[in-house]
């Protein structure tokens, strides 16, 4: 048989795109189970109304990166206020109080969404229109605009996370939250701020997104679900984790599509993830615990 | 002369167990004083009610003079109280210079006194200069115990609430352990000393206080005590 060489480049960039949003998904949620153990069920949400607001600002002011940057520092507002009036309160609690309060926070953004903006899909024009051959394929460079974006994005978290005086911060509250506390770190802003950073992140995909899908106020869901696969694969609250496993996990549905359609390739994260549980719940991509 | 921390009548609760059953207190600046009795007895919770990482039900803390009771811990942290707890805490992920950073990278400390603070350290444990760019979690017990304590002199603390920090040393660290506590009462740091180690807190504090069942029963200068004391034998049953 021969190996179909052309098909599999085109869908390992397909992988890699995808596998990019995925990430900046991911890394968001993952972060916020990190620092906070709470399982955000509103992420996907975030994600659809950063998609809105980047609707809302490019009618408004036609300019796509404006929209990007406002639609981020508009949702990581929103993340802030939403964390301080339903999380921060419930900090400590069982995390069913938890998933049950982000799980409520979801439904009300859902249907404020489709209360404002209606049941009909809206469309964000991509910011630049040119394509690239790809064998027999006119591929958008937009797509590759995206994965760059977004993998610049994950890097400045890194580099944040690594350097920054509040990137200290955050890792030694992720670490020991209490003793974090002793240090004088203000720790519930910390939170406040980690929620903000993982809603803009959201806001940041569901942007960057919206061009490819079409932007709904059910949109988060299929996102949401995958980035949660993702996150468990990846080892929860393990961002560098979570990035594999996104990127892997959007390759492997990517191949698999070449075989069948691609609403059956969804099946391949959800072999990954009962896979994973079962042989190894700690996560793919951490080291063995010793 | 009002002392640095009072702490009145304070009862503490975990759940429904009774751990602090009125504890009365009081350190002055730069004094040293230790906190014997057996295991058990409430020693460390004292330390952490005084942290505001336990919230009492009942009584009061003083800190210069202010009630301090129910504040969180960071913000007692920023009014200069440190605390290096009995099993140490270390950000096990974060390098050495990390860890000290999450108590240096404050508003309002200039680079220059950044420095003179990460050079004192570093001239007290040249250990931790040495290994100031590897994770907290490679570091033996000994050094964990070392960078505890840099980490917290990082807040340029008041009072040290030092709890158990020869437990599992080996002899030589500490003679070390004893040094810095004679340094920092030298520099002015009042310190809180929870020990098992007899002859050390009486060596390095001025007064000694002694619990049982969760409150104070007695107090006296440690010069006044010896190891074969009747009072240590009465409350440590050595």
């Amino acid at each position: 048989m021969d190996i179909p060489w052309d098909i599999i480049i085109i869908q390992t960039v397909n992988g890699l795109v995808s596998g990019m949003i995925l990430a900046l998904v991911a890394s968001g949620l993952t972060l916020i189970f990190g620092i906070m153990d709470v399982v955000n069920f509103a992420h996907g949400e975030l994600f659809m109304l950063g998609a809105y607001m980047g609707v809302v600002v490019l009618a408004t002011t036609g300019s796509f990166w404006l929209a990007l940057i406002l639609a981020i520092l508009i949702v990581a507002l929103l993340g802030a206020a939403m964390q301080v009036v339903t999380l921060r309160p419930l900090l400590g609690r069982d995390p069913l109080n938890t998933i049950l309060a982000t799980f409520g926070v979801s439904l009300v953004l859902q249907n404020y969404a489709l209360w404002q903006f209606g049941p009909v899909a809206r469309k964000i024009q991509e910011p630049l229109s040119g394509q690239f051959s790809l064998f027999y394929l006119q591929y958008p460079w937009y797509r590759i605009v995206i994965a760059l974006l977004s993998a610049a994005i994950i890097g400045g978290l890194y580099l944040f996370l690594k350097y920054g005086r509040y990137g200290i911060w955050i890792r030694a509250t992720t670490q020991d939250r209490v003793m974090a506390q002793a240090m004088g770190i203000p720790v519930p802003w910390v939170h406040t701020g980690v929620f903000a950073i993982g809603a803009g992140m959201a806001a940041a995909s569901g942007v960057l997104f919206g061009p490819l899908v079409g932007v709904n106020h059910a949109m988060g869901l299929d996102w949401v679900l995958k980035a949660f696969i993702v996150v468990v694969v990846g080892g929860m609250g393990n961002l560098g984790g979570s990035i594999l496993a996104a990127i892997f996990i959007s390759l492997l549905e990517a191949y698999a599509s070449i075989w069948v359609s691609p609403s059956q390739a969804i099946i391949v994260s959800s072999v990954v993830l009962i896979l994973t549980l079962l042989f190894r719940p700690t996560g793919l991509f951490v080291p063995t615990p010793k | 002369m009002q002392p640095l921390v009072t702490v009145e009548d304070i009862h503490t609760f975990y759940g429904k167990s009774h751990i602090l059953n009125g504890v009365s207190l009081q350190v002055g600046a730069g004094e040293v004083v230790g906190l014997l009795g057996r295991n058990g007895v409430g020693k460390s919770t004292t330390l952490k009610t005084i942290m505001g990482l336990v919230n009492p039900s009942q009584g009061r803390i003083m800190f210069e003079g202010k009630p301090v009771s129910g504040m969180p811990s960071h913000k007692l942290a920023r009014l200069g109280i440190g605390y290096v707890p009995e099993d140490r805490r270390i950000f096990k992920l974060l390098t050495v210079m990390e860890n000290l950073r999450t108590g240096l990278d404050r508003d309002g400390v200039a680079e220059e006194k950044k420095k003179q603070l990460l050079d004192k350290a570093f001239t007290y444990f040249p250990r931790l200069s040495e290994r100031r760019a590897q994770a907290g979690g490679t570091l033996s017990g000994g050094e964990q115990q070392m960078l505890a304590i840099a980490r917290a002199m990082m807040l340029e603390p008041k009072i040290i609430l030092l709890d158990e920090p020869t437990e599992g040393l080996m002899p030589r660290m500490v003679s070390q352990i004893r040094e810095i506590i004679d340094v920092l009462h030298k520099e002015g740091v009042a310190i809180l000393l929870v020990e098992q180690n007899v002859p050390l807190t009486l060596e390095s504090s001025q007064r000694v206080y002694f619990m049982e069942k969760g409150a104070v029963r007695h107090q006296a200068a440690a010069s006044q005590l010896t190891v074969n004391d009747p009072v240590i034998h009465q409350y440590l049953g050595v």
